[in-house]
C-alpha cells in the first residue's frame, strides 16, 4: 500500500495520460469512421473500393505496427519527412485504426435499416442528407450501441499499447515501480483502474440502450 | 364566372411508360391520366405491374421510356432519340411534392412517437415551427381516430392504425394526389375495414387518389374509375359501375370470377 502512495503522483500522470489518449482517440474515430462508412456504401464505386482497401489495411495489421510505421518511418520519408511528437503520433494512429472498425459497425447498422424507411421518408420530401440525419441515423445509432459499446471498451485497454512509444501510460508507470520497488501491488491498482473505467463504460452504453428501447 | 361546372384539372398524365427490371419487362406501355378529384382504382393479379407502374409515377422506381406529367410539370420525358430525361433533381422534388404515399408497410417511422410521425416531415422539409404545425396535427390525428394514441410509438398500435397514421402523415404535407399502394393487404381482414373507412371518407373530401388495390368492395363502391392491369398492361378500363356490371375483356372476366 506504501509503494501505491508513495507513487500516487505518478500513478495519477499515467492515468491521465491514458484517460487523454481513450477519450481524443474516441472524439475523433467516431465522426471518421461514420465519414468513412458513408464513403463506403456511396454510389461512386471508387470511393467505396478506396474505403474498402483502407479497413482491411487497418485491421490487417497490428495497431502496435502502424505505430512504429507512423513514429519511425515517417520520419524517414525521402523528400517529405513527417515527424510527429509521440502524443501525436499515438493519437494519430489509434485515431486510424479505430476509425476502420468504427466504420465497419455503422455501414452494418445503416445497411441493415429496411429500404422502405429511405422510400418513405422520399416521398415525403427528405434529401438524401435529411433521411440520414433524421430518419436513418437515429435508427442506426440503437442498432449499433452494443457492438460499440465492445470496441470502445476494447479501446480501454489497447491504450496501454503506446508504451512503444515511450509515453508514460498507466501500465508503463505501474511496470516501472514494480520493477524499482519490489512489489507487485501497482498492478493491482492498474487493474482496479481499467475495471472501473470499463464499469463506467458498460453503465453509460446500458443507459443508452435502455433510453432507445422505449419504441420496440 | 360562368355557373358551368370548369374544365377538370389534369392531375397525372402518364404516357406509353416502359420498364424492364433486367430482362424482365414489368410494364409495357402503361397510359394513364387522372383528372382533379378523380378516385381510380388498379386492380390486376400479383405481378401485373401495378405497384411498379404507381411507384413510376412518383420516382420510386425510373422508367425506361415514356412520358410523366404531374399537374402540367414533366417529371420525366423520352426525347426523339430514344432517352428517357427526368427534370432535374430539384424539380422532381418539387413535382413529386404533390403526390403523397401510402405504403402496403406503413414506412412509419418506429423511433418517432404517433404525434412525431406527423410533425416531423413538415418541419424538417418545409422548415414549419412545431407550434404551428401542431394544431393541425392533431386535427388530422382526430380525423383518423388516433388522438388518444398521438404519444405511442408506432410498435405500440395496431396495423390498422399504422396505416392510418400513415395516411395522416401524408396529408401533414398537404398533398394534391394521394397514392395508394395495396394500403390493407399487410392487415388483418378485421382491420382493413377502418383503413377503407378512412380512405372513402378522404374520396368524400374530393381528394385526387389513385388506388392500386385488391378490395373489390372498395373499387366498386369508392373508385369512379377502375383499371385492370395484366402482365404489364392496361387490359380494361372503365366507370367502376359498368366495370363490375359488364366486364368486356376475357381476362377481366377471369379474374373477377377469381376474386368474388
Amino acid at each position: 500500500m506504501d509503494t501505491v502512495i508513495n507513487n500516487l503522483g505518478p500513478l495519477l500522470g499515467g492515468a491521465w495520460v491514458t484517460l487523454k489518449l481513450f477519450f481524443i482517440t474516441l472524439l475523433l474515430s467516431l465522426p471518421l469512421g461514420l465519414a468513412l462508412a458513408l464513403m463506403r456504401i456511396s454510389r461512386f464505386r471508387a470511393l467505396g473500393a478506396g474505403v474498402n482497401g483502407y479497413i482491411w489495411l487497418m485491421r490487417g495489421t497490428p495497431l502496435m505496427l502502424q505505430m512504429f510505421f507512423i513514429y519511425f518511418a515517417l520520419p524517414n520519408l525521402p523528400g517529405l519527412p513527417i515527424i510527429l511528437p509521440d502524443f501525436l503520433t499515438a493519437v494519430v494512429a489509434f485515431t486510424l485504426n479505430y476509425a476502420a472498425y468504427f466504420a465497419e459497425i455503422f455501414r452494418a447498422g445503416i445497411q441493415s435499416i429496411d429500404k422502405g424507411q429511405y422510400e418513405g421518408a422520399k416521398v415525403l420530401g427528405y434529401t438524401y442528407p435529411q433521411t440520414m440525419r433524421h430518419i436513418v441515423m437515429p435508427q442506426v445509432v440503437k442498432r449499433i450501441l452494443p457492438p460499440l459499446s465492445n470496441e470502445t471498451i476494447t479501446l480501454v485497454k489497447d491504450t496501454s499499447l503506446i508504451y512503444v512509444l515511450a509515453l508514460s501510460d498507466l501500465l508503463k508507470v505501474v511496470r516501472g515501480i514494480v520493477l524499482r520497488e519490489f512489489s507487485a501491488a501497482p498492478f493491482i491498482v492498474a487493474a482496479v483502474f481499467y475495471l472501473c473505467m470499463t464499469f463506467v463504460l458498460t453503465v453509460v452504453f446500458q443507459r443508452l440502450e435502455k433510453r432507445y428501447a422505449v419504441y420496440d | 364566372m360562368t355557373e358551368s361546372a370548369p374544365e377538370k384539372r389534369n392531375m397525372i398524365r402518364a404516357e406509353n411508360i416502359r420498364k424492364s427490371f433486367g430482362a424482365l419487362q414489368v410494364l409495357k406501355g402503361v397510359s394513364l391520366s387522372l383528372a382533379e378529384r378523380e378516385v381510380v382504382a388498379i386492380i390486376g393479379p400479383s405481378g401485373s405491374g401495378k405497384s411498379t407502374f404507381l411507384r413510376c409515377l412518383n420516382h420510386l422506381e425510373k422508367i425506361d421510356s415514356g412520358r410523366i406529367d404531374i399537374e402540367g410539370a414533366t417529371l420525366a420525358r423520352t426525347e426523339p432519340g430514344g432517352h428517357c430525361r427526368y427534370a432535374p433533381e430539384p424539380e422532381i422534388r418539387r413535382i413529386c411534392s404533390r403526390m403523397g404515399m401510402v405504403f402496403q408497410h406503413f414506412n412509419l417511422f418506429p423511433h418517432m412517437t404517433v404525434l412525431e410521425n406527423v410533425i416531423a416531415p413538415p418541419m424538417t422539409v418545409k422548415k414549419r415551427a412545431r407550434a404551428d404545425i401542431l394544431p393541425e396535427a392533431e386535427t388530422l390525428l382526430e380525423k383518423v381516430g388516433l388522438r388518444d394514441k398521438r404519444d405511442a410509438y408506432p410498435s405500440q398500435i395496431s396495423g390498422g392504425q399504422k396505416q392510418r397514421l400513415a395516411i395522416a402523415r401524408a396529408l401533414a404535407m398537404h398533398p394534391e394526389i394521394m397514392l395508394f399502394d395495396e394500403p390493407t393487404s399487410a392487415l388483418d381482414p378485421e382491420l382493413t375495414g377502418e383503413v377503407l373507412r378512412t380512405m372513402r371518407q378522404l374520396a368524400d373530401e374530393r381528394m385526387t387518389m389513385l388506388v392500386v388495390t385488391h378490395e373489390m368492395g372498395f373499387a366498386r363502391e369508392v373508385a369512379s374509375r377502375v383499371i385492370f392491369m395484366d402482365n404489364g398492361e392496361i387490359i380494361e378500363t372503365n366507370t367502376s359501375v359498368e366495370f363490375f356490371k359488364n366486364p368486356v375483356h376475357k381476362r377481366t372476366r377471369a379474374f373477377l370470377e377469381n376474386m368474388l
